[in-house]
């Protein structure tokens, strides 16, 4: 179809600028470009300029500087309606008015495709989304669950390339949102259309996508796929972020090369991983995710630097053990354990010594 | 748990059902006890009235209950032949008459039937003003015969009694004074209307029971203190000439004497001479036929008044074509009031549109703007725009400066149909921007941006997706300007000249000017049934569940 651009890329923000009020910038220049086919997910806190970058490459707020292309072509000057993308809200967005099946034949009657066509099309759509039954409904008649099914089966319908899902499963349960994620990966799939999906929900981000951008204050901080976004932190934001995180603050001490040394507010010395500091007497805040925290003796290599710590909480949950422990100055440091057949169970007041392999503890920016 | 027969009862075995009322019951009888001062304010304050305005459009009974007599000896006569009515009409007319007259109530009766034929008011006034010389030649040669006549006491002492085994003699001429008087009458206490004179002088004791009466009740004097009217004088000549005096009681010796010098001149009288003598006007076959037709306690006449068509002796007529006016007002009231309305959902549409969707602070600027005019005195609103819309006014003295149209030929904006639609457009304009606008501050903006990533152009996401759902509150719009603007009276009289008034206007002229209340009621009754017609109407086609005043 067009001419693809140099990069093969499907959808290209280039240095794309947002402001809404000609003072402070929304998207800080913005660069980006997925393949076809990926399933990419923005995610970031409220007011992070992801859900803009949606709205502009709908076409539904212009870019105030730089260039968005699809499939090669610069779009910003084509309005919404021409673009061909399809679009989930997370209110659903469903006219009121008309059944479900009028809602879902509405991108085809716009686009003056014959009646025959339209219905064959429609019930594809609806039994895709297994809500096949309902061509009769109104939408006031459904639950948020199947509203959303008929939401998805209405941006799809028209057969889009490009799929933009706005916090779609924000409204619903945990578990027909679990549900939900997997009937959207598994259609994205199985029709090889691009998805760009907007969350503030890191589970969500993780079980998904291909890649995550983590949007903060209007960058992405980090673009990277769910494994590599959660087990190596960029920086300190992306680390708080994504996943449960102990934080650290001290000063590096020394660096050679794979390891570096910090030394602790509190006085203590350990090792870890350099990530962004390179010099020696840069402070730098160090993250151990806590499922990577030992606290077995016997399981640590006897090089590894330990720390003493005190057990102020022990809570079980389940699959897992989550202590909270008292170490290096701070309340609230927390291991996970799982629950094995030969795991110790702490008590409060427990005095231990906890360690972890050195590439586990990543040393970020201050 | 279900009981025998199948109901579900409660754990205490009671029927559910009861047992869920009793547990309500009290919540009802607080919210019942919440709205209870409004509802007897409301019941009393406009309800009532309501009903009673209605009532009045079908009631009729001024000319049964002034003419009691008459109305009856009337049933006899039939308009349709070519006799006059007998004398037995005349004299029921002439008693009725009498005491009307004394009672001051012909003339209402008169104004009344001068609503339907022309002429009677001053009919009724002018023979009123005569009645007392009916019969001259009889009273003369009354007085002639007895000196006693003169008398006060006498008359008294022949037909009052004060024995109280006499009783209920009085009950009939009571019933019939008290009915032309329109309020309770009675004899002095202690005094009762004579056996011997109720049962040979009955014409007379009825004459004088209603004088002694209207005296005691009215007028509160003595009965024997005051000479009797004419009408108790040619009454008891009537009975003294009917036949054999048996009258035995007191003045029977004076009676018998009157009687020999009253047969001569009674044989010349008659009731019917009288009134044609008095006006010709009484044997027009309208004339009497109009009290025959009106002489129901219900009747049709105000709401055929009121769809132009007239009751007439003969059935209902339409009027004649020159004064037909009320089918006309009905229609322009009715076309006028959607013209308004609809120019309302013209201008307003786009306003509350533009306020629903600019940020709060510029939508509440426009708001103020929007409820600039409810602030201001309808009356300066309206006299405002006389002075835009006049002839020498500002509007056309822009037109003529710009050059749209000639110094000649200046538009007429006012007191016609056109000052009307404009000035009430601006007037209601608020009424269809309010509830568009609430409704429309409800549809979220995500249903245009959804219509239009799934393809629609702008026009389309509108017309499709936007507008369909605000109908609700064009609806809520429509029914409150319609409405407001079919009862609406005070801009119309102001600038609407003759050709842009309003069915209200003729109401609150009846009501207020010409006094006619059964017309302004039956013209209301009508507007109010059109109105829930209309109502009743719009529920069928829109739904009235469509209709919303908030998001």
């Amino acid at each position: 179809m067009a001419i693809a651009s140099d990069n093969g890329a499907f959808v290209e923000f280039e240095r794309v600028q947002k402001s809404y009020d000609g003072e402070t910038l929304v998207v800080k220049d913005l660069n980006l470009s997925m393949p076809k086919g990926e399933f990419l997910t923005m995610l970031g806190p409220s007011g992070s300029g992801k859900t803009t970058c949606l709205m502009m490459l709908a076409g539904f707020e212009t870019a105030t500087h730089g260039d968005i292309r699809l499939d090669g072509q610069p779009i910003n000057n084509i309005p919404p309606h021409k673009r061909g993308i399809g679009m989930v809200f997370q209110n659903y967005a469903l006219f009121p008015h008309m059944t479900v099946a009028e809602n879902l034949s509405f991108p085809l009657e716009v686009r003056k495709i014959g009646k025959s066509d339209r219905e064959a099309k429609v019930k594809r759509a609806l039994d895709m989304v297994q809500m096949g039954a309902f061509g009769g409904r109104r939408p006031a008649q459904l639950s948020g669950g199947q509203q959303q099914r008929i939401a998805l089966a209405r941006a799809l319908v028209f057969e889009p390339e490009l799929v933009l899902m706005d916090e779609p499963l924000g409204a619903l349960d945990k578990q027909l949102r679990e549900t939900l994620q997997f009937e959207i990966t598994r259609l994205a799939h199985d029709l090889g259309i691009t998805v760009v999906y907007v969350t503030h929900d890191q589970t969500e981000a993780l079980t998904m996508s291909d890649r995550v951008a983590v949007f903060e204050a209007g960058r992405i901080q980090q673009l990277a796929p769910p494994d590599e976004l959660y087990e190596a932190p960029s920086n300190s934001f992306v680390a708080q972020f994504i996943g449960e995180n102990n934080t650290l603050e001290g000063v590096v001490t020394a660096v050679n090369g794979d390891i570096c040394t910090v030394k602790l507010d509190s006085g203590d010395v350990i090792d870890a991983k350099p990530v962004n500091v390179s010099s020696v007497g840069e402070r730098t805040k160090v993250s151990i995710r806590p499922e990577r925290v030992e606290y077995n003796r016997e399981r640590l290599s006897d090089d590894a630097h330990t720390l003493k710590a005190e057990v102020l909480e022990f809570i079980y949950m389940g699959d897992i053990f989550r202590t909270r422990l008292r170490v290096a100055g701070t309340d609230d440091f927390v291991v996970k354990t799982r629950n094995a057949p030969d795991q110790r169970r702490l008590k409060p007041g427990e005095q231990i010594e906890i360690g972890w392999l050195p590439e586990d503890c990543r040393a970020l920016d201050a | 748990m279900t009981d025998a027969n199948g109901t579900i009862v409660a754990a205490d075995g009671r029927p559910l059902k009861a047992s869920l009322n009793r547990a309500l019951r009290r919540e009802k009888m607080r919210a019942f006890l919440l709205i209870l001062p409004l509802l007897a304010f409301v019941m009393l304050s406009f309800i009532a009235p309501i009903f009673d305005m209605l009532f009045r459009s079908v009631q009729d009974d001024i000319t049964s209950r002034t003419l009691p007599q008459t109305v009856i000896a009337l049933d006899d006569w039939d308009y349709e032949g070519t006799e006059i009515p007998s004398e037995a009409v005349y004299e029921a007319l002439y008693y009725d008459m009498f005491f009307a007259a004394e009672a001051k109530k012909h003339t209402a009766l008169g104004s009344r039937l001068n609503y339907e034929t022309t002429g009677m008011s001053s009919l009724f006034r002018q023979t009123g003003r005569s009645l007392d010389d009916m019969g001259e030649d009889v009273i003369e040669a009354m007085e002639d015969a007895s000196e006693a006549l003169d008398d006060s006491a006498f008359w008294a002492s022949i037909f009052l009694t004060q024995d109280s085994s006499a009783g209920s003699n009085a009950a009939a001429a009571r019933a019939w004074a008290s009915s032309i008087a329109d309020m309770e009458l009675r004899l002095p206490a202690g005094a009762y209307l004579s056996d011997a004179a109720a049962e040979t002088l009955p014409n007379a004791a009825r004459q004088y029971a209603a004088f002694a009466m209207f005296t005691h009740s009215v007028d509160e004097d003595v009965p024997a203190e005051e000479d009797p009217w004419e009408s108790v004088w040619l009454a008891l000549a009537e009975d003294l000439t009917a036949g054999d005096l048996s009258y035995d009681g007191v003045g029977a010796e004076e009676l018998a004497a009157v009687q020999a010098a009253v047969t001569a001149p009674m044989a010349d009288f008659t009731y019917t001479a009288a009134f044609l003598d008095q006006d010709e006007d009484w044997a027009d076959r309208e004339v009497i036929g109009t009290i025959k037709t009106f002489s129901s306690p219900y009747t049709a006449g105000y709401f055929l008044t009121a769809v132009d068509l007239e009751l007439t002796p003969a059935g209902a007529q339409a009027v004649d074509e020159d004064v037909q006016i009320y089918i006309t007002l009905f229609w322009r009231t009715l076309w006028m009031s959607m013209t308004i309305t609809f120019s309302c959902i013209l201008l307003g549409y786009p306003i509350a549109w533009l306020m629903a969707n600019l940020p709060d602070r510029k939508a509440n600027l426009i708001m103020i703007l929007v409820l600039l005019p409810f602030w201001t005195s309808l009356l300066v609103r309206t006299s405002a725009w006389k002075v835009l819309l006049q002839q020498q006014g500002v509007i056309n003295d822009t037109l003529v400066w710009i050059g749209l149209v000639g110094d000649g030929s200046r538009l007429a904006l006012i007191n016609n149909a056109t000052g009307t639609i404009i000035a009430m457009t601006h007037i209601l304009l608020p009424f269809m921007i309010l509830p568009l606008y609430s409704v429309m501050k409800g549809i979220p903006p995500s249903y245009l941006r959804a219509a239009k990533s799934l393809g629609a152009t702008d026009w389309t996401a509108f017309w499709r997706v936007y507008f369909p759902q605000s109908v609700p509150g064009i609806g809520a719009g429509c029914i409150l300007v319609f409405i407001l603007s079919i009862g609406y009276y005070i801009t119309p009289e102001i600038v609407g000249g003759t050709k842009g008034v309003f069915i209200s206007n003729r109401i609150a002229f009846h009501i207020s000017s010409s006094l006619n209340w059964g017309l302004a009621a039956a013209l209301g009754s009508i507007l109010l049934v059109v109105v829930l017609g209309l109502y009743w109407a719009y529920d069928r086609i829109v739904g009235i569940d469509n209709v919303k005043l908030g998001g």
